[in-house]
This record gives C-alpha cells, structure tokens and sequence, in this order.
C-alpha cells in the first residue's frame, strides 16, 4: 500500500527580519539608499525545518511532538499548503483536512448556522455534505437554542463549541491538528477526544496531532516525531518517541533548589514573566523530590499577574507514567473563590492531606491557572516526583503495586 | 474513489490553476456570499445604500454641472449621461478598494487555511458586481423616466462595457491586493489612486469634449473611459471612437494579466507575509 504522506528531504527557510513581518516602501528606499555606500550585508536565514524525512502509512495517527520553535507548525503549513517548502518535497495521497485552528473564518455578523456553512467550506466541506451534517453538527455543539443568533451574541466557550463540532465533522481522509484542545472546558474536550478516536479507529483516518498535551497525544497516536530545531531527532513508536521528549522537557525545567523548579521558561508559557512562574514540592512541609504514600504533599506555585483575572481557577493534574490521571481538579471543584494579587509575586498552594497515592513509580505534574477570558496557561509536566515503596500499613508484607494503586490507611478487614 | 494526490514542491513554473479554481467554486461562492451579507447586515438601511449612493451622486452632478457649468450632453439628458457613467465608475472603484483591501482583510484565514487565494479578491470582485446590478436596474429605472429609448443592440453594447470595467478592475485589484500585503503603503494610496482615475474618466463630462488629441489618447489608457464609450453607444447613437477604443482594450489586457500574473507570482508566499 502508498504511503499517504511521504515527506522528501524537506527543508524551509525564512530570512530573519528585524523588523514587522510585512515591509514599507520607505524600508525599501532606505536600505538601497544605504547599500550604494556600504557594502550590503548579508541577510540572516534560518533554517525552520532541516531535511526532514518520514512516510506516514494510511490510518497511521502521529503525534509531533518538540519544543516552541522546533518546527512542527511549519511542517504541518507545509502539508496543507499554506506555505511552500524552500527545497524539497512532499506527496499526500488523500483530502486534507487542516484543523490549525478552529472556527477559521467565523464571522460575528453572521448567525451560528450561517457560520457553520462558511466554516465548513473553508475547512473543505461542500455544500451537500454541510446540508446533510448540519443536524449531526448543531446537535454535537449543544446551542440549538441560539444558532440562529448572530455569533458576536455568543459567548467565547459557545463560540468555540460550534467551532469544534464543524471540524469534528470533517471528513477527509487526513486530519492535520494542532493544539486544537488546549482550550474549551474539560467536558467539551473530552467529547471531542471522543469524537477524533472514533473517527480515526473506524474510519481508518490518518492523522497528524501536533500538541503539547501528551496525554492527548499518547491517548490518540500510535507513532511520534520529534523535532528539535527544525531536525527529525526521532521518528518512531510514540511511547519512545514521549518518553524521549519528555526527558528533554525536564531538563529544561531547571530546578533552583530542591524540588523548586523554574517554570519561567517552559514551552506552554503564553506570556513570560506572567502566570505560574515556579514550583515547589512539599512533602510533610519539607522540600522533597521524592514522596512517601501517606505523606501530606503540598505543591506552592508562585506566579506573577501583569491583570487581574476573572472569578480565576487554579489546579493541578497527577498523571503516572502511562499517563493516566490520577488526580485533576481546581479550586472551582473545591468551592474556593481565590483571590490573586496583581503586579506583585504570589503564591498559590494545593494541598493534599495524608495523600493515598500507592504505586510506585515516577508521576507528572500538570499546573494551570487563568480564567477561561483574558489568560489561561496550563503547563504540561510542570515537574515530577517519584513515589517510593513504603509498607504502609506497618505490617512487614509488601502491597503488590500492579493490585494497589491506592490505599485506605485505616482499612479494616475484621471477622 | 479515486484518490487526490498532492504533490507539494518549492514554487515553480506561472500556472493560472483554473482547474483547482473550479474544484475550489464552492468556497467562492460563499466568501462573496458572506460578503454581501455582511455588508448590508451591518447597516440599518441595508442594501438601500446601493440605490441611494449613486442616486445621491446623480443629484449632486446634475445640480452642479448641468445647471451651473452647463456641459452640453445632448441629446442624452444629463442625469442619464451621469448616472450611465457613475455605475460604471462605481463597479470599477468598488472592484479596486474591496479586493485590493481584501488580501489583508482575509489574512487571519490566508494564514490558516489552505485553497487558491485569487478567490479572495475575486469575490470581492463579485461584491462589486452584485452592488452594480443594483444600480444597472436603478438606471434602466430612469431611463423609462426620462424617456430615454435603447436599442435592442443595446444589451451587447452593455455587456461589453460591463466586461472592459470587470477586467481592468479585477486586475488592478489583484495586483494592488498582492502589492498591499508586501508594502503596506499601498493601502494608503489606493483612495488617492481612484481619485486621479475618477476625475480622468468621463462621467461628468463627455470625453469627445476634449479637444486636444493627445490628451484624449492618453485618457483612454483609463479603461473606464473605453468601457462608459461602449455604455453609452446605445443611447447617443454616435460611433463609439476607434482609437479610444482600441487604446483602452490594450490597457484593460495589460492591466489584467499583469495584475494576474504579479499575483499568482506572490501569493504562494502571502501566508508568510500577512
């Protein structure tokens, strides 16, 4: 069988501007009015992807994985065209569907409905295939009610919803996504997940999933790539190709005493020097790196806000290794209104009691914060920890791990 | 099925890409679809302004040059002379300002989405013909009005001016679009643009008024003055003039090839520059 994508020594260049992306006359006329006198200098390039090369099977999921700048979204605008490669080349067999981002194209003049249909022929669809979806899509998005309002009435979340419900209904034969679930409400993501896995396992649809979410990524993909500077560093089986990030990944998290770790320059930050900028673990109040089932574990995370935030959420994920949630709530679950200061360093504690986390083994911590309006970053893998084989209960016999993943301290079993 | 193979490499040989613009028909139709819409939805008069703005004109041209400087138009009444060559004008002037803007307008889906850019400049090309419908109904009105006969030839005489103004305006739009996107300057030179050409066109005054020859020649470079000649053959029974012709079907080609083609040799880069 062909290949659907096959990727051909690929490379794109950009030529380093100093200044705005786009030009004026008067740039122009200068810079050739200098260049009469000194000999011109020789403009910067930069290589955004290097000579790259990979074949993606029919029905094959991958994930691409890399830090900012590594080259994934180029790779991906390649694809789909909106950009040409400098040398090069690339053959997809199959209709693309690009997702870069949801709700291309939305109009606030124009109601949810007439949306749908112009969404949809942006992102591909025709006409008959809109008319025929458009129930399917309306019902997936939840706002019957309103979608005959015009969409500068909705709010941002229902805007998002109608997005994602068109390009869950997209039907191409491949699917290119990038980050398209780092935002809408947990629920909602959710569904969608759903929605992508059933489409791409019985539909036998090939994907390309760029997102720093790994655990979406290692939920959906069965093969990975990693870019690092604009370099195939590795193609392959994607708990390899994860697990392999991810030891790059911490390292960049630099720790700044024990386990007190710098997240200024983690590559979900969305504005620097804003939001979560450090965190610290406490295990029984102490600073700890590894954790003892049973222990209180607390997590302080300092930040900084440049604005204030609405009504904000603060909360944590623990994942194992295998990525499976352990723990993933906010302060909104808790009942707790936090009040966050601004332009002045902060701090944000969660803590967990008497923690009956058992298995041990490595786990990741994932830490948001924001509202759902002006800013939300959420980092994946903030930092991690190890949880250590303890004898809990006191009783000498170890608890097999593989059965216990928790444990109840004062369990009883009595006759 | 047959399986769509795209063949993605560096940017090579000119090519129109007419077949890709008919696979892509769909989304043409309703970028201008979405265009019409929004621009009457956004105005409480909505698609009123397409009559009143050229009526408008009309008023204040007949009030000013046929009563006061006395142009002499006969044997056309002077409101259908002016109004002949103001929906002329104004599918031309449309044609420039929306898809020349429109390239800039549309960059947040250029940068996103892939399919053949010449569709947005193209549908805004089409806003400008939907808004002179409107005012082609809106003169043939006042032709009954002003009992002014036309001739059943009358209709290719229409057509072709229609599509001498369809082209040039296409084609400087495209260029101005894809000129816009690398040097913003443009923008601000396309009202000052339309303004020179306005005042070279003859809608106020009729072009056989200009007695130097030379003069003439170089003003039927404006395609629009070729275009509003053929419009007005029907109703002034006089002989469209040869030359003027001729000059302004020469500058309509240059003006929509090479608009076309500066287009299509920027665009594959557009999606960097926006």
């Amino acid at each position: 069988m062909d290949a659907a994508i096959e990727i051909r020594n690929l490379s794109k260049v950009y030529r380093l501007r100093k200044t705005e992306s786009y030009i004026s006359l008067r740039d122009i006329i200068t810079q050739s009015a200098r260049n009469l006198f000194k000999k011109s200098k020789k403009p910067e390039y930069f290589f955004s992807l290097k000579d790259i090369n990979f074949a993606v099977m029919a029905g094959e999921r991958i994930g691409i994985v890399g830090h900012n700048g590594a080259g994934k979204s180029t790779l991906l605008k390649i694809i789909s065209r909106i950009t040409p490669p400098t040398s090069g080349e690339a053959l997809v067999r199959g209709r693309i569907g690009s997702l870069l981002e949801v709700g291309t194209g939305f109009h606030p003049e124009l109601t949810g409905r007439e949306n749908i249909y112009l969404n949809g022929s942006i992102l591909g669809l025709k006409k008959s295939e809109i008319n025929r979806q458009l129930d399917a899509i309306i019902d997936f998005s939840g706002i019957e009610k309103f979608i005959d309002t015009p969409l500068k009435h909705y709010s941002s979340g229902m805007q998002l919803r109608i997005a994602f419900s068109v390009a869950a209904h997209l039907e191409p034969e491949i699917l290119l996504i990038d980050e398209v679930l780092a935002v809408g409400d947990m629920e909602f993501q959710k569904k969608c997940m759903g929605k992508m896995e059933e489409v791409s396992k019985n539909h036998g649809r090939t994907i390309l999933f760029v997102s720093h979410n790994l655990s979406a990524v290692k939920q959906l993909c069965t093969r990975g790539l990693l870019l690092e500077n604009g370099e195939n560093k590795l193609f392959g089986d994607i708990d390899t190709v994860l697990q392999t990030y991810r030891n790059s990944y911490l390292r960049k998290t630099s720790r700044t005493g024990v386990a007190h770790y710098d997240l200024g320059q983690h590559p979900n930050k969305i504005k620097p020097g804003n939001g979560l900028l450090t965190a610290q673990l406490l295990v029984n109040n102490e600073p700890a790196e590894t954790f003892i089932p049973g222990s209180d574990f607390k997590v302080r995370a300092g930040y900084y806000l440049e604005s204030p935030l609405i009504d904000p959420e603060a909360g944590i994920v623990i994942k194992d290794e295998q990525y499976n949630p352990i723990i993933g709530l906010n302060n909104k679950h808790l009942g707790i209104k936090l009040d966050l200061k601004v332009n002045e360093p902060g701090q944000v504690t969660i803590s967990i009691p008497a923690f009956n986390i058992y298995m041990p083994g490595k786990y990741y911590v994932d830490l948001y914060l924001g509202d759902q309006v002006h800013y939300f970053e959420c980092l994946y893998d903030a930092f991690s920890f190890d949880v250590l084989p303890h004898d809990v209960f006191h009783s000498g016999e170890e608890l097999r791990p593989e059965w216990n993943r928790i444990f109840i301290k004062n369990m009883d079993i009595y006759s | 099925m047959e399986k769509l193979i795209t063949h993605i490499q560096p940017p090579g040989r000119f090519s129109l890409g007419l077949r890709e613009l008919w696979q892509y028909r769909e989304l043409f139709y309703f970028f201008t679809w979405r265009d019409i819409k929004v621009k009457y939805k956004q105005t409480y008069l909505g698609i009123l302004w397409a009559i009143i703005q050229p009526l408008g004109m009309m008023l204040l041209f007949t009030l000013l040059f046929s009563r006061t400087l006395k142009i002499d138009t006969a044997p056309v009444s002077y409101p259908i002379f002016v109004l002949s060559g103001l929906i002329l004008w104004n599918l031309f002037s449309a044609s420039i300002s929306h898809a020349g803007d429109s390239m800039i307008q549309n960059a947040h889906i250029i940068k996103k989405i892939y399919f053949p850019r010449l569709i947005i400049p193209g549908s805004a090309v089409l806003l400008a013909l939907f808004d002179f419908l409107i005012g082609l109904l809106i003169f043939l009105v006042f032709c009954v009005l002003y009992r002014q006969s036309l001739q059943w030839y009358s209709v290719f005489y229409f057509s072709a001016g229609i599509v001498i103004v369809t082209l040039a305006g296409f084609g400087t739009g495209t260029f101005l679009a894809a000129l816009n996107v690398k040097y913003r300057d443009f923008r601000y030179m396309i009202p000052f643009l339309l303004q020179l050409l306005f005042f070279s066109s003859q809608i106020i005054y009729p072009l056989t008024a200009v007695s130097n020859d030379w003069l003439k020649y170089l003003l039927a470079l404006n395609p629009v003055n070729s275009a509003i000649d053929l419009f007005r053959v029907s109703f002034t029974n006089a002989e469209p003039d040869t030359a003027v012709f001729l000059i302004g079907l020469v500058s309509t080609s240059v003006v929509f090839w090479g608009g076309l083609y500066y287009f299509k040799k920027t665009e594959t880069f557009i999606a960097d520059l926006v």
